[in-house]
C-alpha cells in the first residue's frame, strides 16, 4: 500500500506543478485560464491528501466556483481589445526565473525548517472546551484568532467597494444562444445552493465547515443565477437594503469586539457560556457578507438603481 | 476492500493526467472546457473513494460541493467568455447573425 | 466481509472502465460534438456505479442519500453543460466531423 500512496502523490504533485506552469507560461490565455481551474481541482485533492479537509472544502468552493467563473467572464471581455500574447516565451526570461525559482524554494524549505516542531495544536486542542465549538479550525477563525477573520472580511468589503467606485457594472454581451437549460438550471439549483450553504456553516461548529466555504458556495450559487439571467439588483431602493449586507459581518465583528470592550473586557473576549451561540452568529453575519461580496466582486462594477426595460432571459 | 479502493483512485488520477492531453492540444475552446467538465467527475469519484479509504466523512462534503459547482464554470464559458472569445476570426458574422435571430 | 460489501466493491469496480472508455473518446474522437457525446455519457455511468457501489458498501441510508444527491448533482450539470456547449458550438457555426 505504501508504493501507491507514493505514486499517488508523486502523480498528483507533478499534475499540479505541469498545470502551474501551464497557467503561467501557455500562449493561449483561454488554455492558462482552463489550466488555473484544473490546478484548483487537483488542489482541493491536494489538501485532502495534506489531511486539511477544512482548506480542501474552501478551496474546492473557490476554486470550482468563484474564481472560474470571474477568470472565464474577464477573460470575454479581454479578447475583444487583447491579441492573444506570449509573455514569457523569451529563453533570457528563464536567466532570472531558474534562479528566483530556486531561491524561493531554498526559502521556503528554510522556513519550513524552522517552523517550531510542535506547533500550537496542544495548546488549541487544550483551549477546545473554552472556545464554544467542536470543530479547532472553527474555534481558531471565530474565537482564538477572531482579529484575522474580521481584518480577511474587512479586505473583502475593501475589494468590493474599490471595484464599484471604479464605474457602471458593464453590461454582458448576450450569449450566442438562448438555451431553455440556463434558466431551469438557475432555478432547480438555487435551492440545492441555499440547502448545501446552510448545511455547511451548520455543520462548521462540530466539523468541517463554517463560514467561508458555507460563503462561497452561496456567492457561487448568486453568480450562477446572475448567470442564469436574473438581475442584481443590489442597489437602490426598489428591493430593499440588500446592499448593507456586503458590510454585516464586518461590522457585527466590530461592534462584538468593541462591545466587550465597553463592558471592561479584552478585545474579541467572548463572555463563557455565550461562545457557542456568538460564533454561531458571527458566522452567520460573515457567510452572508462573504456571500455577497463574491457576487459583488463578480459583476465588475456598480450595478444600476434602475432596471426599467431589462427583461433578460425570460 | 480499501486496497482495491486505492488503486483505483490512482487509476483515476492516472485517467485525468492523461486527459490533459486534449488540454494541450485543443484545438477548440469547447475541447478544453470539456475536458475540465470530465476532471471534475473523475476528482468527485477520487474524493468519494478517498471518503471510503482515509474513512473521513467531510471528503463527502468536499464532494457534494464540487459537484454542486460543477456546472457554474461551463454556464460561464458559454454565457460570458466563448461568445466573445476568437469572435473577430472565420466565425464572427455567423456568430452575430445567429445572435440576432436567436 | 458480507455480501453487501463485496456487491459494493463490485458495482465501483464495474463504475471503472466507463471512467477510462469516457477518456479514450475524449482523446481519440475527431471533433468536439463527438467528443462531447462520449464524455456526458460514460462519467456519469461510471459516477453513478462508483456511488451506488460506495452507498451499498456504506450501508448507511444518509450516506447513501448523500451519495445520491452526489451523483444528480453531476448529471444536471453534465447535461446542462453539454446541451448548453452543444448548441453555442453550432451557433457560432462549428462544423460537426463529416458532414
Amino acid at each position: 500500500m505504501g508504493w501507491l500512496v507514493l505514486v499517488f502523490d508523486g502523480l498528483l504533485a507533478a499534475a499540479l506543478i505541469w498545470l502551474a506552469w501551464q497557467a503561467t507560461h501557455t500562449p493561449g490565455l483561454f488554455r492558462s485560464v482552463i489550466s488555473f481551474i484544473i490546478f484548483g481541482l487537483l488542489m482541493a485533492l491536494a489538501w485532502v491528501r495534506l489531511d486539511a479537509p477544512d482548506i480542501a472544502l474552501a478551496e474546492a468552493a473557490i476554486g470550482a466556483g468563484a474564481t472560474g467563473a470571474l477568470l472565464l467572464s474577464a477573460l470575454g471581455r479581454l479578447v475583444a481589445t487583447h491579441e492573444e500574447g506570449a509573455p514569457w516565451q523569451e529563453r533570457r526570461d528563464l536567466y532570472f526565473w531558474i534562479p528566483a525559482g530556486g531561491a524561493l524554494l531554498g526559502l521556503l524549505t528554510l522556513a519550513a525548517w524552522m517552523l517550531p516542531s510542535p506547533g500550537l495544536g496542544e495548546q488549541v486542542q487544550d483551549a477546545l472546551p473554552e472556545s464554544g465549538v467542536q470543530n479547532p479550525v472553527t474555534a481558531v477563525l471565530l474565537n482564538f484568532r477572531a482579529l484575522d477573520t474580521l481584518l480577511e472580511i474587512g479586505v473583502l468589503l475593501l475589494a468590493a467597494i474599490a471595484i464599484w467606485s471604479l464605474g457602471r457594472m458593464p453590461l454582458p454581451s448576450a450569449p450566442a444562444v438562448r438555451s431553455p437549460a440556463l434558466p431551469a438550471l438557475g432555478r432547480l439549483l438555487f435551492p440545492m445552493f441555499v440547502l448545501v450553504s446552510a448545511y455547511l456553516l451548520w455543520r462548521g461548529s462540530h466539523a468541517p465547515g463554517g463560514a467561508f466555504p458555507a460563503g462561497a458556495v452561496m456567492g457561487a450559487g448568486g453568480i450562477l443565477t446572475i448567470l442564469a439571467g436574473a438581475q442584481p439588483w443590489l442597489t437602490g431602493s426598489v428591493h430593499g437594503p440588500w446592499r448593507m449586507l456586503l458590510s454585516l459581518g464586518f461590522a457585527a465583528m466590530l461592534a462584538l469586539a468593541l462591545g466587550v470592550m465597553a463592558l471592561g473586557q479584552p478585545f474579541f473576549a467572548y463572555p463563557p457560556g455565550l461562545a457557542g451561540l456568538i460564533v454561531l452568529a458571527l458566522e452567520l453575519a460573515a457567510g452572508l457578507s462573504i456571500a455577497m461580496s463574491l457576487v459583488a466582486l463578480y459583476l465588475a462594477g456598480q450595478p444600476p438603481d434602475h432596471w426599467e426595460g431589462e427583461a433578460r432571459g425570460e | 476492500m480499501t486496497e482495491v479502493f486505492a488503486v483505483l483512485v490512482l487509476l483515476l488520477l492516472l485517467n485525468i493526467v492523461v486527459g490533459l492531453a486534449r488540454v494541450l492540444r485543443g484545438p477548440s475552446a469547447a475541447d478544453r472546457m470539456l475536458a475540465s467538465e470530465m476532471f471534475s467527475t473523475s476528482a468527485v469519484a477520487i474524493l468519494l473513494l478517498l471518503a471510503f479509504i482515509l474513512d473521513s466523512p467531510p471528503l463527502l462534503d468536499v464532494a457534494l460541493v464540487l459537484a454542486l459547482l460543477a456546472a457554474l464554470a461551463v454556464v460561464t464559458f458559454v454565457g460570458r467568455a466563448w461568445s466573445d472569445l476568437q469572435s473577430r476570426q472565420s466565425e464572427s458574422a455567423r456568430g452575430m447573425e445567429s445572435r440576432e435571430s436567436d | 466481509m458480507s455480501l453487501t460489501d463485496l456487491l459494493g466493491g463490485l458495482l465501483v469496480l464495474l463504475g471503472m472502465p466507463f471512467f477510462f472508455l469516457g477518456t479514450l473518446g475524449l482523446l481519440r474522437f475527431p471533433d468536439a460534438y463527438t467528443r462531447l457525446h462520449a464524455l456526458a455519457k460514460t462519467d456519469n455511468v461510471g459516477l453513478g456505479l462508483v456511488c451506488l457501489g460506495l452507498a451499498l458498501y456504506s450501508g448507511s441510508w444518509l450516506t447513501g442519500l448523500k451519495l445520491l444527491l452526489i451523483w444528480l448533482l453531476m448529471l444536471v450539470a453534465s447535461a446542462a453543460g453539454a446541451g448548453l456547449i452543444g448548441r453555442t458550438a453550432m451557433a457560432r457555426g462549428m462544423k460537426p466531423w463529416g458532414l
